[in-house]
């Protein structure tokens, strides 16, 4: 039976880590997610948690911790948000490439510069390729139930890769919402405990972990990297079935949203799906063949799923929440439109970079969008494909 | 089952390794032979070495024997030939010479 609430994204998941008792916390402070180190020092503090709580000189040496402490067989987590997750840049790899299916929760905020501490997706973005699987939360329900299947995902036999939970910085990670927990018993028994097949601290079996493996052996080592993240689709999957049939809310790769017969869509991530889901509520009202895409998994990117989702659709405006300064699109844009490239029939896509550093995005901004998706079907020219949404402009603007 | 290191070889297909390149077993680094990175070679001369055992703690690869407080002939399988042992070597018993 859940337990009705109201919290913050933060408290959430740092709710979340209470009731899985990690073996280990290393934390290191940073805007928007310090808030989750807070509430779990709190949790120490009161003897809630018997988790060895570390606090480390900076977010290398927490993700570092984090990697040793895996490494001897023990549950590690950390959380952190924009630079401190770039500071982790090099130890992400490492973890990611020795296999150990750490759990880091990550505020989203936008990178420097100008510095800024409002949200979008400019630092797990750039993290993309660390080989962590990344969730994507649209409120603190989702951060919630995601970071309770986050370990069953990452200690998956053929999986074990580390996990990245994200929430959207402030939006989510402070915003008090309601909220369904489930009983510490009924998560404890959904997470089980963690019993690695080798580990540091296994006396009777000495165990070497990260070795020197050059040209001779680092093919065959990124190859097995890379069909362990193939493999965990298969594993995200398994849990948001079992985690449906325990606790009855539903997970996918994407939430499909109003989709049936749709004709124009936009693909997006985070809180955002929330304000565009309102305005494709109106427009369906005013009877416009529109509907969402929510990416939730955005590593492993389902791509044939979403090519698959998006066939019947004649224009879509992927929506990105981060620049990533290729001159060409950003990030989402890229894997949706890889995806697609070899549909018989494949819609007409643009890119939208939006919200960049909390700039705000509104239910007014997805008419626009949509009402430029009608005007390419009606038109059939494309017109421009990567465009700006929402900043101060001299220009005459595309939308 | 776990393969051991001796058991992963350069014909090993990306499935034969270990999760993460894990190492089961100590002392993998004996399978490993790093002589042919030598560019000069250390030669040892019995008739001058005094046995005083300056060479032996120097040698940042272990790869000069020691038995009952007597070396014996380098280890050439393991030795890099960085010559610190000919440095160190107080009755010029090693000799410091080109590889051909």
């Amino acid at each position: 039976m859940s337990i009705r609430d109201r919290m913050s994204g933060n408290e959430a998941i740092a709710t979340a880590m209470r009731q899985i008792n990690p073996d280990v916390f290393a934390m290191f402070p940073i805007t928007p997610s310090t808030e989750i180190p807070q509430y779990f020092a709190q949790y120490v503090a009161d003897g809630k948690v018997d988790t060895e709580f570390i606090c480390v000189e900076s977010e290398h040496s927490s993700m570092s911790a984090c990697i040793g402490a895996e490494a001897a067989g023990a549950r590690a987590v950390t959380a952190t948000s924009s630079a401190g997750l770039s500071f982790m840049n090099e130890m992400l790899f490492v973890a990611a490439s020795a296999r150990l299916p750490i759990v880091l929760a990550v505020a989203n905020r936008a990178l420097t510069g100008p510095i800024n501490i409002n949200h979008d997706y400019s630092d797990s973005m750039a993290e993309r390729d660390s080989g962590f699987i990344q969730i994507y939360s649209e409120n603190n329900q989702e951060a919630y139930d995601n970071y309770l299947q986050a370990h069953r995902i990452g200690e998956t036999a053929d999986v074990r890769l580390p996990v990245m939970i994200c929430e959207d910085g402030f939006i989510t990670s402070h915003a008090l919402e309601n909220i369904e927990l489930e009983s510490d018993e009924d998560v404890k028994a959904f997470v089980g405990e963690y019993h690695p097949e080798e580990y540091l601290l296994k006396a009777e079996n000495p165990l070497a972990v990260g070795p020197y493996g050059v040209s001779n052996y680092y093919m065959e080592a990124r190859v097995a990297q890379a069909e362990a993240m193939k493999n965990a689709k298969r594993a995200i999957l398994d849990v948001a079935a079992d985690f449906e049939k325990t606790f009855g809310r539903k997970y996918g790769f994407f939430e499909e949203y109003r989709m049936d017969d749709a004709k124009m869509a936009i693909v997006i991530m985070g809180s955002s799906a929330g304000t565009a889901k309102a305005a494709v509520d109106e427009l369906r009202e005013a009877g416009k063949k529109v509907g969402l895409i929510k990416v939730r998994v955005f590593r492993p990117f389902p791509g044939e799923e979403l090519a698959e989702a998006l066939k019947n659709v004649k224009a879509v405006a992927v929506m990105d929440k981060s620049e990533g300064f290729s001159a060409n699109g950003g990030p989402l844009f890229a894997e949706t439109a890889s995806a697609c490239i070899n549909m018989e029939q494949r819609p007409k896509m643009i890119n939208i970079v939006y919200g960049l550093g909390g700039r705000d995005f509104t239910v007014d901004h997805t008419r626009r969008v949509f009402a430029h998706l009608e005007k390419i079907i009606e038109t059939g020219e494309i017109g421009p494909t990567y465009i700006h949404l929402g900043q101060r402009d001299d220009r005459k603007e595309v939308l | 089952m776990n393969k051991k290191a001796n058991e992963i070889t350069e014909q090993s297909t990306w499935q034969e390794l270990t999760v993460g390149c894990e190492i089961y077993e100590p002392g993998t680094s004996r399978l490993t032979l790093t002589g042919e990175w030598r560019s000069k070679i250390p030669v040892w001369d019995p008739e001058k070495c005094r046995h005083c055992m300056m060479c032996t703690p120097f040698c940042p690869d272990s790869s000069i024997p020691v038995t009952a407080g007597k070396r014996s002939d380098f280890d050439y399988d393991h030795c890099k030939g960085c010559g610190i042992c000919y440095t160190v070597c107080p009755f010029g018993a090693i000799e410091w010479k080109e590889v051909h």
